[in-house]
């Protein structure tokens, strides 16, 4: 099960935040602070798991953001480490070249095509064009 | 070129209006979001990020409390609050603006109102209340973005409560033309199966159509549900196995449409999906079983290309097949793909390599040996991560000959290791196997001192416990025990006498319990010595006071001879006025004790072996004390969570509509009030409390059993053939032939270069492998672990879970006879009769007759004649029938057979002899007959049955058990079944283990029965259901179906309710009705009823959490059957 998902960049700050389990507001900076520093402080030779507490972030990068996924320890972490580009891949096609800004002044298209993927830590779906569906309908309305 | 357009005039928009576009990076300078959003990018400092937070959180609350705000700067203001609180800062006052925004703005604002309630809100929060009218409106509408949206955000997040108000027209989207739409009600109903699993029972069968729908997506999203059902209950969903199969077969051979292609693999996350559900499905299943293994081999065989997502496929298919039944074919190909992945040099896919190794390796142990040189490459590998799974590994194939070789590399990393979530783990893991397979008391004891110094403070506290438990129960050799605590001793008057400083606590106070207790056993050692090393532990100044009390209790155990009793004068001078009020009494204890020996030596016996003390947890020498203080007037108990609970209930509003409904059980009980001590809460205050606490004090006792006890000296003692091993495996890892130790050298990679290290690493993958290179066979079934076997002889009881079943079961046989009592039927343990008689269908009757007078002859409540001539006229007519139907023609003994009772059913059979069971409901319990029928030519010998239940308690009636049965005849078997946890159906399994012709034979049956044979009438006046139904705390609530087609609706679904569950309905008002029933041990439930138009509004209250559930689960089950 997947318990949140952070886009945070290399000095650390978040961009996107989703949590899938009831995580107290005080506790998720502290988290998140640990968290990047678990997945900064790795070099591209190691694996891209790391154990944090009792589960596993599974961490990408893509040029400066990282885009990490705290899972349960039943998970398989390369279907989620596959998942994070699938994603990163959807955002590309909908931003036509995703770029860290893109993401902070599209924070609510962001989050509305993630609920599109993950719902309750579970993946929901994959079909590309699915999950951009309901988003392009809404984009369609407000142009037209 | 086109493009370039197109984009530039879809930002046009953005640079005017304050929304932003896609693509489009920028937003207008004036927009406040945008404002904010530089700010936040050109943060230096947390000051900083704290000072514009604030700033912003200022401007929104003016923002968005002023009336003329648009929906579209709402919007906006909605986003820069996610900001907030994305960076930590609260916007509560946001929150009930979102859910505005998503009731009244139009597409896109109201989507982000929706989706800043999901951020904002938890699932219980009171707000969301207040959304459910948006959804319902948007459920409705006719636009298909909006009922998108609305099914979208519920199946994130809906007050579970409000279901019913909404479950009509989710449903009704299942057959949606759209296969959106489909889809997200699908999901919208497996978010209410996590959330309320009883709501949703009566569309099982539109899930099963979800399953076959002709878009894949609306399947895939099925998966869901299946898959969490599938893992709640196996057994129901055996029938889909062949549909997951060919579903699996279709995605595999690319028969989906292309885009649902990742990177030209098929739907993998739909195939992982699937691979999941079916290893549950094949789990211990032959049959299913069998059934995948052609998919599974083509998944082994498609997945050729090169890319992660394959690999993660492979992970879970790998996974499936060692989990389901083997398949020796299967076994080869997935172990060979594990290997690829091990030796993989993408270091992602040797991760994942490694975990499925740490899997499949309690299966088959010999793969550990194939890729031995791998492991050991990797447990030095310069990626922490990949040493720590390798560390997991090794755990799960520690045996008594490579224990010291696996520790050893274990606190290697635990030095290292930074991280307190891993140390605890692993020093537990540790523990755990040092104290399994310690080859000798010496470097047991020295782990130990390692695990407790380096896990600290933060060590499970049930390491320490469990250390201190096997020192003073031992083992079977008094001699033996005496040497490790000896030892003990030794090492930490040694370590005491070192650096103190950077013990911690945990670890000083199992030294000065151990030193209390046993530095006796040193003659040579002057307690005074050691009372003098326990004082400077004192004047240490982290010293917490919990570790003083040990010291100071550990103090008066050795407290004896004139200096010793004036260093422990001192330490009571300075700790008799401490302000700690437990140090302040061991102090005094210390004091008393230290002066007056004689007493001193009363107390503290020494060698005062092991027989556990008596302790009576559920109090009861407190109960004359307990009801002096109530008749004086003293409140009674209350356990905390109904304080608890009635404290929120005062304090809260009540939205419950009870008191405007129901005004006669408001005026009386308002009057009695919560707190006055009724009838009720007075017992509940006594006996209640009690219960509790003895059950508290049988889950200690009970914990204290499972700890795993299994170290010993025979550890030590068998290192016969653990020596030949070493010998015979240390051989071929010889510089001189350097491939690996077991039978499989071939697939060993065998770098020749650097002999030097690799010599080292090979004579450690001989240490580490030890144990494995004996067994060549490969174990298909079962964990092998013939070492820890041979070990295992320190556990007292050669079977620890049987003693603890038995010791439950007497002790709930002794609950039962009290219950008997109490209902005043002289119950003699001879209720049940082992009764033999002749199979031969002739006989039946006269021997049914005989079997009759039997028990009626041993029970003395008279019995109905009419019910006993039915039985007989019964028979009779069922003479004739063959054998094969016997469990028909099995008829009740006649005591019995007037009561209500279930039709007698077959449980299982085989050549030698045939089970089969009824239930009988009676007054206060529920008795569970079965029938043992020996259809064989030879007698059955050593006769064992046992009956057990996770739910219920079970308890045999019978003084002598049942021993032979001869051949043709038959035995009857009397279980009394009481509650222990509602579940809406009660399983109970059963062995029943016997010889035939010196064979010993096993068969093993279940049976099941509802909650509704537990249901009694439960008979209360008006009044006493009101001052009950303010009692109780667990509710439920849920719309049921009317009975419709009589007069008065009403009364005719509550009675059918009453016929067909034995409720007793206490009275009906208008549109409202109050009902009541019990479970069989006088566990109550109330059921509050109320017309509302077409539907009955159900509210069920019990002081029993499962209960209001499980019963409404049959009332539906009822209504829906007519």
């Amino acid at each position: 099960m997947i318990r949140f998902l952070l886009m945070v960049n290399r000095q650390g700050q978040t961009r996107l935040s989703r949590y899938y389990t009831d995580v107290e507001l005080k506790l998720r900076q502290n988290l998140e602070t640990e968290v990047v520093q678990r997945c900064l402080s790795r070099s591209k030779e190691q694996c891209s798991f790391v154990e944090y507490q009792d589960y596993k972030l599974v961490y990408r990068q893509y040029a400066a953001l990282y885009i990490v996924v705290g899972v349960t320890d039943d998970e398989n972490e390369l279907s989620i480490f596959e998942m994070i580009h699938n994603f990163v891949e959807i955002l590309d096609k909908y931003f036509s070249r995703v770029s860290e800004l893109d993401i902070m002044f599209n924070l609510d298209r962001v989050h509305i095509i993630l609920d599109e993927m993950i719902q309750n830590g579970h993946i929901v779906e994959t079909n590309k064009s699915r999950i951009l569906a309901p988003i392009t309908a809404i984009d369609k309305i407000c142009d037209g | 070129m086109s493009d370039v357009v197109e984009k530039t005039l879809t930002a046009l928009p953005s640079l005017l209006s304050l929304d932003s576009q896609p693509g489009s990076a920028k937003l207008s300078s004036s927009s406040k979001l945008g404002a904010l959003i530089r700010g936040i990018t050109e943060l230096t400092s947390k000051h900083e990020e704290e000072k514009l937070v604030q700033h912003e959180l200022a401007s929104l609350k003016d923002q968005v409390s002023s009336p003329n705000i648009s929906m579209r700067q709402m919007k906006e203001a909605m986003v820069r609050a996610i900001y907030c609180e994305m960076l930590g800062y609260e916007a509560s006052f946001s929150y009930i603006h979102a859910i505005k925004l998503a009731q009244q703005g139009s597409i896109l604002d109201k989507r982000v109102g929706y989706l800043a309630v999901c951020l904002f809100l938890n699932e219980n929060h009171e707000l969301l209340l207040l959304l459910v009218n948006t959804v319902l409106k948007d459920l409705q509408s006719t636009n298909l973005i909006e009922v998108c949206m609305a099914l979208t955000v519920v199946s994130q997040m809906f007050p579970k409560d409000m279901i019913p108000a909404i479950l009509p027209l989710v449903e009704e989207k299942l057959n949606h033309s759209k296969e959106i739409i489909r889809r997200k009600a699908v999901l919208a109903l497996y978010k209410f199966y996590l959330i309320a699993p009883n709501q949703v029972q009566h569309i099982h069968n539109k899930f099963r159509k979800a399953l076959c729908d002709k878009d894949p997506g609306v399947m895939f999203a099925s998966l869901h549900i299946y898959l969490q059902m599938i893992k709640d209950n196996p057994e129901g969903y055996k029938d889909l196995t062949a549909s997951f199969v060919t579903i699996l077969k279709q995605v595999v051979s690319g028969k989906l449409p292309m885009d649902f292609n990742y990177h030209s693999v098929p739907a993998p996350w739909l195939q992982i999906q699937l691979l999941r559900i079916l290893s549950i499905l094949g789990k211990n299943d032959q049959m299913s079983s069998e059934i995948m293994y052609d998919v599974l081999d083509e998944s082994l065989k498609r997945a050729e290309i090169n890319h992660n997502i394959t690999y993660a496929i492979l992970y879970e298919c790998v996974k499936c097949i060692y989990t389901i039944y083997p398949n020796s074919d299967l076994l080869e190909k997935a172990a060979k793909c594990i290997g690829n992945f091990v030796i993989s040099s993408k270091i992602n896919l040797k991760y994942l390599g490694l975990k499925a190794l740490t899997f499949v390796i309690q299966q088959d142990p010999k793969l550990a040996l194939q890729h031995q040189m791998t492991i050991i490459e990797c447990l030095d590998h310069p990626d922490i991560i990949i040493k720590r799974e390798t560390l997991e590994l090794l755990f799960r194939i520690t045996n008594a000959q490579n224990v010291t070789v696996i520790v050893e590399k274990m606190l290697e990393f635990l030095h290292q290791s930074k991280d307190d979530h891993s140390t605890i783990d692993l020093v537990g893991k540790v523990a755990e196997i040092a104290e399994k397979y310690a080859p000798e008391n010496k470097w047991f004891i020295e782990t130990m001192n390692t695990v407790f110094s380096l896990g600290g403070d933060m060590i499970q506290p049930d390491i320490p416990n469990s250390f201190l438990k096997l020192l003073s129960e031992g083992f079977d050799s008094e001699e033996e025990n005496q040497k490790l605590r000896l030892f003990a001793v030794d090492s930490y008057i040694s370590l005491l006498e070192g650096e103190i400083k950077k013990l911690p606590q945990r670890f000083l106070q199992v030294i000065s319990w151990v030193l209390g207790e046993y530095s006796h056993l040193r003659t040579d050692l002057d307690s005074a010595r050691v009372i003098t090393l326990l004082a400077k532990l004192l004047d240490m100044k982290q010293m917490s006071g919990e570790t003083k009390t040990w010291v100071l209790m550990a103090m008066t155990k050795l407290c004896s001879g004139e200096s010793s009793i004036s260093i422990a004068q001192s330490v009571c001078d300075d700790y008799s006025s401490s302000m700690d009020t437990v140090l302040r009494q061991r102090a005094h204890e210390l004091q008393l004790l230290s002066q007056d020996s004689a007493l001193r030596g009363q107390l503290l016996t020494l060698h005062s072996g092991s027989e556990p003390l008596e302790v009576d947890s559920s109090l009861s020498f407190l109960d004359a004390f307990v009801s002096e203080a109530l008749a004086a007037g003293a409140a009674p108990y209350k356990p905390p969570h109904q304080r608890q609970e009635e404290l929120a209930q005062e304090k809260a509003l009540s939205l419950e509509p009870y008191e405007l409904s129901l005004p006669i059980n408001m005026s009386s009980s308002s009057l009695t009030g919560r707190q006055s001590p009724t009838l009720m809460s007075v017992s509940s205050g006594l006996s209640g409390d009690s219960t509790e606490l003895s059950l508290k004090g049988n889950t200690t006792i009970l914990k204290l059993e499972g700890v795993k006890r299994v170290w010993g000296k025979e550890g030590y003692l068998s290192r016969k053939d653990p020596l030949e091993e070493v010998i015979q495996v240390e051989n071929p890892s010889s510089p001189s032939q350097p491939t690996g130790t077991g039978g499989t050298p071939s697939d060993t990679p065998t770098p020749s270069a650097t002999p030097e290290p690799e010599h080292g690493k090979q004579q450690l993958a001989s240490s580490l492998f030890i144990g494995l290179g004996s067994q060549t066979s490969v174990f298909l079934m079962g964990k092998s672990d013939p070492t820890a076997q041979r070990i295992r002889r320190k556990v007292k009881t050669p079977n620890s879970s049987m003693a603890v079943t038995e010791r439950g079961s007497v002790s709930s046989t002794s609950s039962a006879v009290d219950n008997l009592l109490c209902n005043n039927i002289p119950e003699s343990a001879n209720m049940v009769q082992e009764v033999t008689y002749e199979t031969p269908p002739p006989y039946k009757t006269e021997l049914d007759a005989r079997l009759n007078e039997d028990l009626i002859d041993s029970t003395p409540s008279p019995v109905q004649s009419n019910g006993v001539e039915t039985t007989s006229d019964k028979t009779e007519s069922e003479i004739t029938d063959k054998p094969r139907d016997e469990c028909s023609s099995i008829s009740l003994p006649a005591k019995l057979s007037g009561l209500p009772h279930s039709e007698v059913t077959s449980l299982c059979s085989n050549q030698t002899v045939e089970l089969s069971a009824c239930h009988v409901e009676k007054h206060d319990y529920v008795l569970l007959v079965i029938f043992i029928s020996n259809s064989s030519d030879s007698d059955m010998e050593n006769i064992h049955l046992q009956v057990i239940s996770e739910q219920l308690e079970v308890s045999l009636l019978c003084e002598s058990p049942l021993q032979d049965i001869a051949k043709h005849s038959m035995a009857v078997c009397q279980y009394l079944l009481n509650v222990r946890r509602p579940v809406v159906h009660f399983e109970v399994v059963g062995m029943l283990s016997y010889q035939t012709s010196s064979e010993n034979q096993e068969v093993e049956f279940s049976y099941k029965l509802p909650l509704t044979s537990f249901v009694r009438p439960l008979e209360v006046s008006t009044e006493q259901y009101g001052t009950m139904w303010l009692a109780f705390s667990n509710d439920t609530k849920q719309n049921l179906a009317l009975v419709t087609d009589g007069q008065d609706p009403l009364t005719d679904t509550l009675d059918l309710l009453k016929k067909k569950l034995g409720l007793h309905v206490v009275e009906i008002i208008g549109v409202e009705g109050i009902v009541a029933c019990r479970l069989v041990q006088d566990q109550p439930c109330l059921l509050h009823c109320r017309v509302h138009g077409r539907t009955l509004a159900v509210w069920l209250r019990s002081p029993i959490p499962e209960l209001p559930d499980c019963l409404l689960y049959h009332c539906q089950r009822v209504l829906e059957e007519t």
